[in-house]
């Protein structure tokens, strides 16, 4: 067992949004008591949709946002007590790859200078012992030498995303995170990309923060998953047991909303789809934050907030289901699906108000 | 020019585009984008139109009921009919009649197509003001109509707010509300989903499918999400620089594919990686530009099925098949691989 690269406790984030007419700050809760680690070599996927906090959990533990409370240790050195003066040589240990490489990359700057200035900055290494090391990442993610002296409107997307990668492993830093790093990128190249990550990962032992919408993405990237819902981790565990055998309704939500590529095996697949919208971040619900679309909400959702629960085949779920109603105890949200046909619907629909 | 017999679609067709040609401007002469597209809808049909970024699928739809003049674009060639009537050459004034009445449309980013200084209301009943003699009364009140059609809670209520009081889910709504507010014949949605998260996305789907149940409107959906093409299609136009390469009814198109470039789209999803519990296949290279369209076959530098003599000189033209119509050069002989091409192939097996 090896020990955990990234420690997060807690973790908070917090944005003030303006005032009430009375004059008290009101906030936004992008993140609420985040808790999750990674191994060394690990790949951790956090999934959840838009306004779930799962890049404002990222950005948080590379202290690109500062949070307002809790705790991240990389490795033995502890992120958020960190001075201003220590982040410099905490970069050279973690660092992202954003969504966008047509926004991530310096225009007016060669591939070799965007790929050596890591290195100046952070390395006390000699000019050719640089350009050594542009050629060999660049070999690394599949790009020619010779491109070194060309700039980035000179790719396509996934040319962008490999220089991007090369720019954030050339340090040799102990955890990326990844956020959102194929879904810009057209389908036929998305692949190219997942395939490079894994294989340089297998090279580097690295450890992947892997922030994703997409569920099959992150599934293929990472042994465990986290599901966020706003701004709340509702399920964790192994991605094979959460894909298979969700224990949380939203995380079921999530994975059945995903159209599957065969229009037979679409036809007459188990859906549950959400009626009513996210609700706001400013005004969270009480108990559950998820009771509002939830098609299986009880009263005591609305008052207590479900503590996690233990799930058949590893991981836990926030969801009171699995202590109070049905009385889940640890199986799957698709045991309710099947069991009674022609139900779901109908709380679905009255949940939809 | 290379079509021969009728592509997809019912025998009475309420949309046919043939042979279409458009071609923009650039610093390198003209750029042909759409390049001899031919497509049919037929009446209560879902055609799926999928490719990646810069196949020409938008620009096809675009064309074909005269948006792209206005951004530089021009038609050098081909007919569109609707209902018979031909719409390449028509006057923006009669196509002004058409558009938004007998053809609704809904694109991808909802919040850009409304205007953020009027109610969503006011702007459903402008559309039906604009094709209808009706009063402003009876207007407001098809849109409100309209807006429970599409299930948005106290529709009445709700038509006097302003765009930015509604989420994205539900913007996206008003506007397939005002797309079907004149009982459209042909839905146009281009890419109508794609910056919307899944659960909402699902419910979109949910929503346009039961609306062309009800009123047997067709649909043209536009998309690059083979997992959306097989949830609401009936028949599909795969598209690959500028041309389309394949077409045919959704469940032959998913059970056997006939083009390499159709069977690898579909290997390159995650989700069939998955499923068949490989690593994803990539398709190798880039995707073919406009300003430098590949000789021969355009999909050739990337296809592992490429021969060289057959596939890298002459342009290889549309042919039809026992399903549908393929742009392959080497289409018989690939007919059995083609749907065994994954499990054939070795490929690593995740751990």
């Amino acid at each position: 067992m090896s020990k955990p690269c990234l420690q997060v406790r807690d973790l908070n984030v917090k944005y003030p949004v303006g005032s009430t007419f009375l004059g008290a700050q009101r906030w936004l809760h992008a993140a609420s008591d985040v808790s999750l680690h990674i191994d060394a070599g690990e790949t951790l996927g956090l999934v959840g949709e838009s306004g779930s906090g799962k890049s404002t959990t990222g950005m948080a533990i590379l202290r690109l946002v500062t949070p307002h409370s809790g705790t991240v240790r990389l490795g033995d050195t502890d992120v958020t007590k960190l001075p201003a003066s220590g982040l410099r040589a905490l970069r050279r240990r973690m660092q992202i790859v954003f969504q966008d490489p047509y926004s991530s990359l310096n225009p007016s700057m060669t591939i070799a200078q965007l790929l050596e200035e890591p290195l100046q900055i952070h390395a006390n290494m000699s000019k050719s012992d640089r350009q050594n090391a542009v050629a060999e990442i660049l070999r690394a993610v599949g790009l020619h030498a010779g491109y070194a002296a060309r700039y980035p409107h000179e790719f396509s997307g996934g040319q962008r995303q490999r220089i991007a990668i090369a720019r954030a492993m050339i340090l040799h830093p102990e955890l990326v995170v990844l956020d959102e790093p194929v879904s810009a990128l057209d389908v036929s190249t998305q692949s190219q990309i997942l395939n490079l990550l894994k294989a340089i990962q297998d090279k580097s032992g690295t450890a992947f923060l892997l922030v994703a919408h997409d569920l099959a993405v992150v599934r293929l990237m990472s042994p465990r998953v986290a599901v966020m819902y706003l701004g709340e981790i509702v399920e964790e565990g192994p991605s094979g047991r959460v894909y298979d055998s969700p224990g949380h309704p939203y995380s079921m939500a999530l994975i059945s909303a995903i159209p599957f590529p065969d229009p037979v095996r679409q036809r007459s697949a188990t859906r549950l789809i959400l009626r009513g919208d996210l609700p706001s971040l400013m005004r969270p619900p009480s108990g559950c934050r998820f009771r509002t679309r939830c098609p299986f909400a009880m009263e005591i959702c609305a008052q207590e907030k479900p503590p996690p629960a233990p799930i058949e085949g590893g991981g836990t779920a926030a969801c009171h289901l699995h202590a109070h109603g049905p009385r889940l105890r640890g199986r799957s949200v698709q045991t309710l699906l099947t069991n009674r046909p022609g139900e779901v619907p109908q709380a679905a629909m009255a949940a939809s108000r | 020019m290379d079509q021969t017999g009728s592509p997809p679609g019912g025998g009475d067709k309420l949309l046919e585009i043939r042979d279409l040609v458009v071609q923009f401007p650039s610093p390198n002469g003209l750029l042909t984008v759409v390049d001899h597209v031919s497509l049919s809808v037929g009446r209560n049909d879902i055609v799926c139109i999928v490719g990646e970024s810069g196949s020409g699928k938008s620009v096809t739809m675009q064309a074909a009921v005269g948006l792209v003049q206005p951004k530089g674009g021009r038609v050098s060639g081909g007919s569109v009919k609707f209902e018979g009537q031909e719409l390449v050459g028509m006057s923006s004034r009669q196509l002004n009649r058409i558009r938004g009445d007998s053809i609704g449309f809904i694109f991808q980013e909802p919040m850009t197509s409304l205007n953020p200084a009027y109610t969503v209301g006011d702007q459903i009943a402008e559309v039906v003001r604009r094709h209808r003699n009706v009063s402003r009364r009876d207007a407001w009140k098809r849109a409100v109509e309209v807006m429970d059609r599409v299930h948005i809670a106290s529709a009445a209520t709700r038509a006097g707010d302003y765009p930015h009081q509604f989420s994205g889910g539900m913007r996206q709504r008003v506007m397939i509300a005002m797309a079907i507010a004149c009982d459209p014949k042909l839905l146009i949605a281009d890419e109508p989903t794609t910056a919307l998260d899944v659960t909402i996305q699902a419910r979109i789907l949910e929503v346009l499918e039961e609306l062309q149940r009800e009123s047997g409107m067709s649909v043209l959906f536009i998309t690059h999400d083979l997992g959306v093409v097989a949830e609401i299609a009936r028949s599909v136009v795969v598209m690959y620089g500028a041309q389309v390469v394949e077409s045919a009814p959704v469940d032959e198109l998913f059970r056997s594919p006939r083009h390499p470039y159709t069977a690898g789209l579909l290997e390159a999803m995650p989700q069939v990686a998955l499923d068949r519990g490989h690593a994803p296949i990539a398709i190798p290279g880039v995707v073919a530009q406009a300003y430098a369209w590949p000789q021969g076959c355009r999909f050739h530098p990337r296809c592992t099925f490429c021969k060289p003599e057959v596939c890298a000189d002459a342009p290889v033209p549309l042919m039809p098949d026992d399903h549908g119509f393929v742009r392959c050069a080497r289409a018989a002989e690939l007919r059995a691989t083609l749907g065994q091409a994954a499990t054939e192939r070795s490929v690593p097996v995740m751990s």
